[in-house]
């Protein structure tokens, strides 16, 4: 079997607050990155950063940014403008990719509310994420996504969370558009936003697991190769949870 | 014009009996009527209690501990009202004190003993004048959906016994848990709090705090597990520093901020000797002494709702002979250890419903040697939580290299079978059988030898083990407990 371009390449992935923004079981979407890297002979190279950590902007491929409850994830706003900012914003600009999931996404964005209060976000994407008196927005979803690479629209199942309603600003496009389930803010039709490699959502579930070939597609952005290019793996399992998950949101 | 009690009982019960006609399981019908009916129905029923009502409410263990609880103080020949088959919403508690209630404003049975969901303890507490004593246990995260932060649910605990009765009863609390241990802070000459004031655990309540927790060093984890929940100093803000861990964020704690530490125990567990999924062996100690207790139900999860039960069952001034006796003779609560035989194999239940809870079984599983054969059953019904994100926080990782087979079963059984493959478990050992009857026909079948002695471990989520067990009395391998 010819090796894929692939093989021998190491995958470097920062998880951000990994002890405190994870309460959607946001280790199951570095687990699917770590496996699908290690059963394709791709290095795996993990990296934690935490309250106070200084962030190398150059030594990773890859951010992770996940979910936390609103007095950790309050903590870490504060120590993201004050300790991050600057190198998530340089490696952004040299195509890292980048995943918020959730209140991560929120992170992403200018500002989000809690109560009457608006945090400051690092403004890696064009999005704002405020309240409004209704209900949160709880239960499965799936969302239709065209991504470069991809020959046609995908889809992405997963399970969202959320009291704020983000909206987007000029810059940001939408992650997808939604089938099933509430998305950004219930209203606009629209599930997350991207600006280039940065991307944001409220999908858990977790994710990656529940859209293994979106894993693939990360992996294949942030190394800067064709998801074509990566080996097929044995996906049985994966496509049968795929499944699951869109029956369980209706599509 | 107020309409009298009686004749809305006779209706609610009516609804009841309808329901079970229909076949109905739901325990909660009669009190959800009820309570329409009547608001005040759980006070004004539970007031015929001559010796009034204790609470017990946590994540997890809230069953098991009150069937310990039960199993206590019915040797002591006291009459219970107790809502055993664990529907433990209003409704539910409801439901249990109708089927007590009798003619002329009587009751059968002196004391009210209720498991009680987390979010449901205020509004409860809040119509039981006679309240003695409050069992608070742990949280753990559970159903994010449903439930929401952890913070939140103590932040509902707080504002619950700020009032009357509650601020009136006896509180027993777990000192190893922060976000439970610092409900006790603000009572008045807490016991545990350094100074001497032993006597004063019994007696009529008043507001006391009664704290218990695990003083054992062999036990602690190398860390803390992934599903541990940050807990932060109530007082200053700052995370709490953890000297031992025990199970989650349960352990040995202080404050690096302000100094503020776990307080000390009156009612402790030391020596813990886990024998697989066999039982449990400790030393318990009380203000009264100290003795061995040899439990019939597994894992440190257990030896907590051993150690919450003896302390509960302190504060009702309760002899330690008797704590001991009431222990030991403790049997598995309804999908909670319990053991069935299905189709000739023997068939252990061990109910699986967040990730603390899981992480327990899985690590009792992996205390017994050799290759297992699970049938793991996950299901996303309400009461289950809608989302299946927690079996990623779960460390199913302790089953790769001991499982010899996995059956998937339930609504989402393909998204359980993808956790265990990236878990480490041989995919080939993994299969998915949507149908929980056709997989627990299989998985029975499927032994490893002729003489059949390994058993199978079923590890169902909540409405999954409701699903299980009727299964199994349909095919008369165990017996209903619906009253």
């Amino acid at each position: 079997m010819a090796l894929s371009t692939s093989t021998g390449r190491t995958l470097r992935v920062c998880a951000l607050y990994p002890e405190l923004l994870n309460i959607y079981a946001d280790r199951g979407n570095l687990l699917l990155l770590r496996r699908r890297c290690e059963w394709r002979g791709i290095g795996f190279e993990l990296t934690g950063s935490s309250l106070g950590d200084s962030l190398d902007g150059r030594g990773h491929d890859l951010f992770y940014i996940g979910g936390g409850q609103d007095r950790d994830q309050q903590l870490c706003a504060e120590d993201l403008l004050r300790t991050k900012r600057a190198s998530l914003h340089e490696a952004a600009a040299r195509g890292a990719a980048i995943l918020g999931v959730c209140g991560g996404y929120q992170l992403l964005g200018h500002a989000y509310a809690i109560g009457d209060e608006e945090i400051e976000g690092v403004g890696l994407l064009d999005v704002r994420t405020v309240r409004d008196p209704g209900p949160r927005l709880i239960g499965n979803v799936a969302i239709e996504v065209s991504l470069e690479h991809e020959l046609e629209p995908r889809m992405l199942a997963g399970f969202e969370n959320h009291g704020g309603r983000t909206r987007l600003g000029a810059d940001a496009r939408p992650l997808g558009h939604v089938l099933k389930g509430h998305g950004n803010d219930g209203r606009s039709g629209h599930e997350g936003a991207r600006q280039g490699a940065t991307i944001g959502t409220y999908l858990h579930g977790p994710l990656l697991p529940k859209n293994a070939w979106f894993a693939d597609w990360l992996i294949a952005t942030a190394l800067r190769i064709d998801p074509s290019e990566l080996s097929p793996l044995e996906d049985g399992l994966e496509r049968e949870a795929h499944r699951s998950a869109r029956r369980a949101a209706g599509v | 014009m107020a309409v009298p009690l009686v004749p809305k009982l006779a209706l609610a019960r009516a609804a009841g009996a309808l329901s079970r006609l229909r076949g109905g399981g739901a325990t909660s019908v009669p009190g959800k009527l009820l309570l329409k009916l009547e608001p005040d129905a759980i006070g004004a029923l539970a007031s015929r209690l001559d010796r009034g009502s204790v609470l017990i409410s946590a994540t997890n263990g809230k069953t098991t501990t009150a069937a310990m609880v039960a199993s206590i103080l019915e040797r002591r020949g006291l009459g219970l009202v107790h809502n055993q088959a664990g529907a433990n919403m209003a409704g539910g508690i409801a439901s249990t004190l109708l089927s007590a209630a009798r003619p002329r404003g009587r009751i059968a049975g002196e004391l009210g003993l209720f498991e009680v969901d987390e979010l449901w303890l205020a509004p409860v507490a809040a119509q039981l004048s006679g309240l003695r004593a409050v069992l608070l246990s742990n949280l753990f995260r559970d159903q994010l959906d449903r439930y929401g932060e952890l913070e939140t649910i103590a932040d509902s605990w707080v504002s619950a016994l700020r009032d009357r009765p509650a601020r009136e009863a006896m509180l027993v609390l777990n000192a190893d848990d922060p976000l439970v241990a610092d409900l006790g802070r603000d009572r008045e000459g807490f016991v545990g709090d350094g100074e001497d004031r032993v006597g004063d655990v019994r007696g009529d309540g008043n507001g006391r705090v009664v704290y218990f927790g695990v003083e054992d060093d062999s036990l602690a984890l190398a860390g803390m597990a992934h599903a541990a929940d940050a807990t932060h100093c109530r007082r200053c803000g700052a995370p709490y520093a953890f000297d031992a861990v025990y199970l989650g964020h349960l352990g040995h704690y202080h404050c690096p901020s302000c100094g503020r530490r776990r307080p000390s125990p009156t009612v402790r567990a030391g020596a813990v000797t886990l024998e697989g999924v066999r039982g449990a062996r400790f030393r318990l100690s009380v203000p009264e002494g100290a003795a061995e207790v040899k439990l019939s139900l597994p894992g440190l999860y257990n030896v907590y709702n051993a150690l919450a039960a003896a302390a509960l069952a302190v504060a009702l001034e309760i002899p330690l002979a008797a704590i001991v006796a009431g222990l030991q003779g403790s049997r598995p609560a309804f999908g909670r250890a319990e053991t069935v035989t299905v189709d000739g194999r023997e068939t252990r239940i061990l109910l699986v419903k967040n990730p603390a809870g899981c992480n327990e079984v899985l690590r009792t599983l992996a205390l017994e040697p050799g290759e297992h054969d699970v049938l793991g059953v996950l299901n996303d019904n309400i009461a289950d939580g809608r989302d299946v994100s927690w079996v990623w926080d779960a460390d199913y990782e302790l089953l790769a290299g001991r499982v010899r087979s996995v059956t998937c079963a339930g609504t989402r059984a393909p998204e359980l079978a993808l956790r265990l493959k990236y878990a480490g478990v041989d995919p080939h050992r993994i299969r998915v059988i949507d149908d929980l009857a056709q997989a627990l026909t299989a998985a029975a079948a499927d032994r490893p030898s002729s003489d059949g002695a390994e058993p199978l471990y079923a590890l169902p989520t909540y409405t999954a083990m409701l699903q299980l067990r009727e299964l199994l009395v349909r095919r008369g391998e165990a017996s209903s407990s619906w009253r």
